[in-house]
Parts: C-alpha cells; sequence; structure tokens
C-alpha cells in the first residue's frame, strides 16, 4: 500500500494523545490510592490541555485525506458496521471528555462528589476522567480495527495490529507525560518515565512480532486464481491502462528495497531503542532531554506507521504486474 | 432474488476494447460522469474506467495463448467494501445485487478500496468520489429504450458476443446456462467473496478437417472427373452456312 501522509499523522498524532492521558489518568488514581506521592496542581489541567490538542491536531490532518471534507459529518452513520465509523464517533467522543477534564480543573468546577468505601474521595473530574479513558480505549480498538478487519490485507489481518497501536500510541504518550512531570517539577516524574520505559519496551516486542509475523507471510492470491488460469507461466502483457490509473497510483509504492530496509531499522531505533536510551538517563531535571525523546519517538512513530502501510501488499497488485 | 451479472467468455474475447471505449462512452455522459479523462491523445493516458482489458500470455513460448481478461466490478453476492463504508454511500441493492455508490454521500476516503481485493474501485480525481461499474443501472431498466437494448453497453458493443448479461439466480437465464454448460468460474474464490460476475475458462478448439470434406467422391458437381466435351452431330447454324 503507499503510505498516506493524513493517515500517519491521524494515527501517530492521536496515539500520542491518548497516551498521555492514560498515563497521567493512572498516575492520577495512584496517587488517590496513595500509592504515588502528591501531584503537582497544575499537571492534570495541563495533560488534558496538551491531550485535547494532540487529538484535535490528529483529527484535523484526517480532514486532508478526505476528497469532501465538508461531508465528514455523514462518517458517523454506518457505526453498525464499518470501524472507520466507529472511528469517527469515538474520537470526538474522547475529544469532549477529555477537554471536559480540563475545563473541570481549569474553572476551578472540581469538588468531591462521592466519598469510596475506604474514605478515598472521588472527584468530579476523576469521574469524568474514567469516561475519557474509556472513551481513548475504544478508540484505541476502533483505529486499530480499521486496519486489522481487512482480511485481504493479511499483513494487518492480525490482533498484534490491535496490540500496536494500543502500545505504541500509549508508549509515546507516556514519554510526553514524562517530558511534562520533568517540565512542571512534578513529584512522580519516576512512575512517568518507568512507565514510559516499560511500554515503549512492549510495544518493541509486539512489533517485533509482528515484523517476524509478517515476514513469513506470502499473498494468498496468485495472478493464477486472480484471473482463473492455472498455468504456472503466466506473463502480464498489458494492464489496460496506458499511463497509470488509481489501482497503479494507490497501491503500489515506487521505494526501492533499501529505502525500505532503512525505514525499519530507523523506526526500530528512534521510537525504541533511543527512547529507551534517553529515558535511562533522563533525570527529573533534564526537561529538554526528555522532550527530546518524546519528539525523537514520535517522528520514529510516523516512520513505524509509514513502514506498515508499506508492509501491507494488496491483492489488487497481482493484476499490475508490469507497471508500464 | 434476482442477482444481475456479467458472464464473460475469455474464449472468445479478442482483447479489443470495444467494452472499455463504449463503457466509458455511456457513463461519461450518464448519470455517473463525467470522468476523468487526462491526456487522451497525449503520450500518458489516464483517467476513471469501470471497465479495462488486460493482456496476458499463458504458457512458454512457442506453446503459448494470449488471454485477454475483461475487468470490472463483479458486484460480489458478498460484498466486502460494502460494510466498511462510513457513510452508507457504498451499497448493494437488495432487488437487483447491484453494488452501487451514492455520489452525493461519498466522503472519498477511499475506504472501500482497501477493502476490495480485486481493484474494482476507483476515485475520480475529478469529483473526488469513489466510482465503480454501475451496470449500466441507468439503461437497463429504461423503458424508453427499446427491450433488447435494455443491457450494459459493453455487453452490446462486444463484436464476439464475448460478454453475456443476465441473472445468475435465474437457472434459465442465458448467463447461468452458460455457466453450467463451460464450466463458469470466479476470481480468486479464495477470499470468500463470491463475485456474481463469472468467467467462461479457455477451451481447447480442435478443427476436424477430414479428406472427405475438401474432396466429395460423390459430388454431382465435381468437375476433376469430367473429360473434354464431345463433338456434337448435330447440324449447327455453322455447318448449314458454310457453302
Amino acid at each position: 500500500m503507499k503510505p498516506a501522509l493524513s493517515v500517519i499523522l491521524l494515527t501517530t498524532l492521536i496515539g500520542a494523545g491518548q497516551g498521555l492521558f492514560l498515563a497521567w489518568y493512572s498516575a492520577e488514581w495512584l496517587t488517590l490510592l496513595k500509592l504515588l506521592g502528591p501531584a503537582a496542581p497544575v499537571g492534570g489541567a495541563l495533560a488534558a490541555v496538551l491531550s485535547f490538542v494532540l487529538l484535535g491536531a490528529g483529527l484535523l490532518a484526517s480532514f486532508f485525506h478526505l476528497g469532501h471534507p465538508e461531508r465528514a459529518w455523514r462518517a458517523a452513520a454506518m457505526w453498525r458496521s464499518s470501524w472507520l465509523s466507529r472511528e469517527v464517533i469515538a474520537l470526538p467522543a474522547a475529544m469532549a471528555l477529555i477537554g471536559a477534564c480540563a475545563v473541570i480543573r481549569l474553572g476551578g468546577l472540581d469538588g468531591e462528589i462521592a466519598v469510596l468505601g475506604n474514605g478515598i474521595p472521588l472527584m468530579l473530574s476523576t469521574l469524568v476522567g474514567l469516561g475519557a479513558a474509556a472513551a481513548v480505549c475504544i478508540l484505541f480498538i476502533c483505529t486499530a480495527m480499521i486496519y486489522a478487519c481487512l482480511k485481504f490485507l493479511r499483513q494487518w489481518h492480525s490482533p498484534l495490529t490491535v496490540l500496536n497501536f494500543f502500545l505504541l500510541g500509549s508508549a509515546s504518550g507516556a514519554t510526553l507525560a514524562a517530558a511534562l512531570a520533568a517540565l512542571i517539577a512534578d513529584p512522580r516524574f519516576g512512575y512517568f518515565a518507568g512507565l514510559a520505559m516499560l511500554l515503549t519496551f512492549c510495544a518493541l516486542l509486539s512489533r517485533g512480532a509482528s515484523l517476524a509475523r509478517n515476514r513469513r507471510l506470502r499473498g494468498a492470491s496468485t495472478l493464477q486464481s486472480a484471473i482463473g488460469v492455472h498455468h504456472p507461466k503466466i506473463r502480464q502483457l498489458a494492464q489496460g491502462a496506458m499511463g497509470g490509473s488509481f489501482n497503479t497510483r494507490a497501491f503500489v509504492h515506487s521505494y526501492g528495497a533499501s529505502v525500505v530496509r532503512l525505514a525499519r531499522r530507523g523506526f526500530l531505533f528512534f521510537a525504541f531503542l533511543l527512547p529507551l536510551g534517553l529515558l535511562t538517563v533522563a533525570a527529573e531535571s533534564a526537561p529538554l532531554l526528555c522532550a527530546a525523546a518524546f519528539v525523537l519517538q514520535l517522528a520514529g512513530m510516523m516512520v513505524e506507521r509509514w513502514y506498515f502501510f508499506i508492509e501491507a501488499e494488496h491483492p489488487q497488485n497481482v493484476y499490475y504486474q508490469v507497471i508500464s | 432474488m434476482t442477482q444481475l451479472a456479467l458472464v464473460i467468455d475469455l474464449n472468445t474475447c479478442v482483447g479489443c476494447h470495444a467494452c472499455v471505449t463504449s463503457c466509458k462512452e455511456w457513463n461519461t455522459s450518464g448519470e455517473a460522469g463525467p470522468m476523468v479523462d487526462r491526456n487522451p491523445y497525449a503520450a500518458e493516458p489516464t483517467g476513471t474506467f469501470f471497465n479495462r482489458v488486460q493482456s496476458f500470455e499463458v504458457g512458454e513460448f512457442p506453446h503459448t495463448q494470449t488471454v485477454h481478461f475483461p475487468k470490472s466490478c463483479l458486484h460480489c453476492e458478498d460484498p466486502p467494501c460494502v460494510p466498511v463504508c462510513p457513510t452508507g454511500a457504498s451499497y448493494k441493492r437488495p432487488e437487483d445485487g447491484i453494488v452501487l455508490v451514492d455520489y452525493d454521500k461519498c466522503i472519498g476516503c477511499e475506504y472501500c478500496s482497501w477493502a476490495c481485493p480485486y481493484g474494482a474501485r476507483e476515485i475520480d480525481e475529478q469529483q473526488k468520489v469513489m466510482k465503480k461499474c454501475t451496470l449500466c443501472v441507468d439503461r437497463i431498466y429504461d423503458q424508453s429504450l427499446p427491450e433488447a437494448e435494455r443491457k450494459p453497453v459493453c455487453v452490446l458493443s462486444c463484436p464476439t458476443s464475448a460478454r453475456i448479461y443476465g441473472d445468475v439466480h435465474d437457472p434459465e437465464s442465458e448467463a447461468s446456462r452458460a455457466i453450467n454448460a463451460s464450466g463458469g468460474y470466479q476470481l480468486m474464490p479464495e477470499w470468500g467473496t463470491n463475485p456474481a460476475n463469472h468467467y467462461l475458462p479457455r477451451r481447447k478448439v480442435e478443427i476436424a478437417v477430414r479428406e472427405e470434406d475438401l474432396q466429395r467422391s460423390d459430388n454431382p458437381l465435381r468437375k476433376e472427373d469430367r473429360g473434354p466435351r464431345r463433338p456434337t452431330t448435330r447440324t449447327t447454324l455453322d455447318d448449314s452456312t458454310s457453302w
């Protein structure tokens, strides 16, 4: 498949935004349960605002993928059958709930609404955050299932796709949370850095597993099954178009094997190994180093998403053996 | 339930592209048009087509055959492109099984083209919506046309009658009978899409020419055994006037 820049931006940016929210929200509960130290006062609001901005940027990028962005509202119609439609609902829903968290915190509307069993106060922002966290998890599933549900694209049609989207997004978001914690001197920096390293490591394992899986995959469709002529020797003479067609422009990429190999090594280094190294040496007092780790990891994730498209072989390509 | 479809005979297709050009002519001027037609007379012509003919060489020289392979939307009975559409612009008509796109609802996200293993869908680069073969839905029900012409235009234009149109669910239709008689098959059966369009395979054609077909021994008009004309005994005009 040919990589689509708008989709690369959409999935990586919202992944980071979702991961940031989940990382911060998990810390919020751990603080509430007294398993972590107290939070810096502005952290929760800042994390929600940043997460909202990242999701909004991803949503904006997605419009550039559409031929008719003015009709985008129609895309919510087929949520019963289409994962894309479900994503179109889940993304604004997650943004609304995360935005509500930010507004509650910034507008001073937060307050205790109940007391849990062992004297733990339940805040309004925590309750709304629970909904937001659920929406974020649903959004991860919807985004990944858009690709994983296409059974013809065997490289995508795997539970590893869902796991990868979740782990890669969460990892970059957790790295951003560590950078944010370092910036505002949140005492829970150690937790965020540790979480980012753990998630980055898990993401590396999961992405490595899908790379190994895809290396062994062979296309299920052959030229023989495509045209129904069962002879071992078939050579294409004409593809039915002289100046190319949508089929040759949208599904066939023209990158050489060396570029693809470089991209694979590049994303393995920038999305996983380099952030792991930087987070190991980074301390609370080095917000710039953490920010650099996030930016480099996000760039690596974009290359990873580019490679994700390159990796997928569409069965229609067997009809285009000769690109003339 | 009706399932209209095309049956394409690869044994008779000569790869003349008449179906391609007539398809474009009809559809670019009709409900599905206009269809992109860039550099039509220049070096790199490209554009939107609902039907294309590809050519393949099968076998090893000198024992080769050229197979011309017309390729369009197969109107699958279980179309994978329909459920993925987020807007409902792609749909399969329950009354005749034609898979169509509502160009007013399509947002041009291209997701359906990812979901089609045959590459039958094309984005129209001017109108930015997904287009594909409509089985000439704006023709086959047109009461103003004579009944014989209420067929997809590719079927009408085919000079070798390689394209048969009909209801593949009706065992008595011309299409079903052709599928049954000649071993019609579906493309990429491994994906379970159950395409409605079928293809008839290449068949080996032996021409049995016997000696007696060329030279009939009992031919009453046979000239070879006739000798030269015998001289006539009757008096001719020349005889009676040659004094």
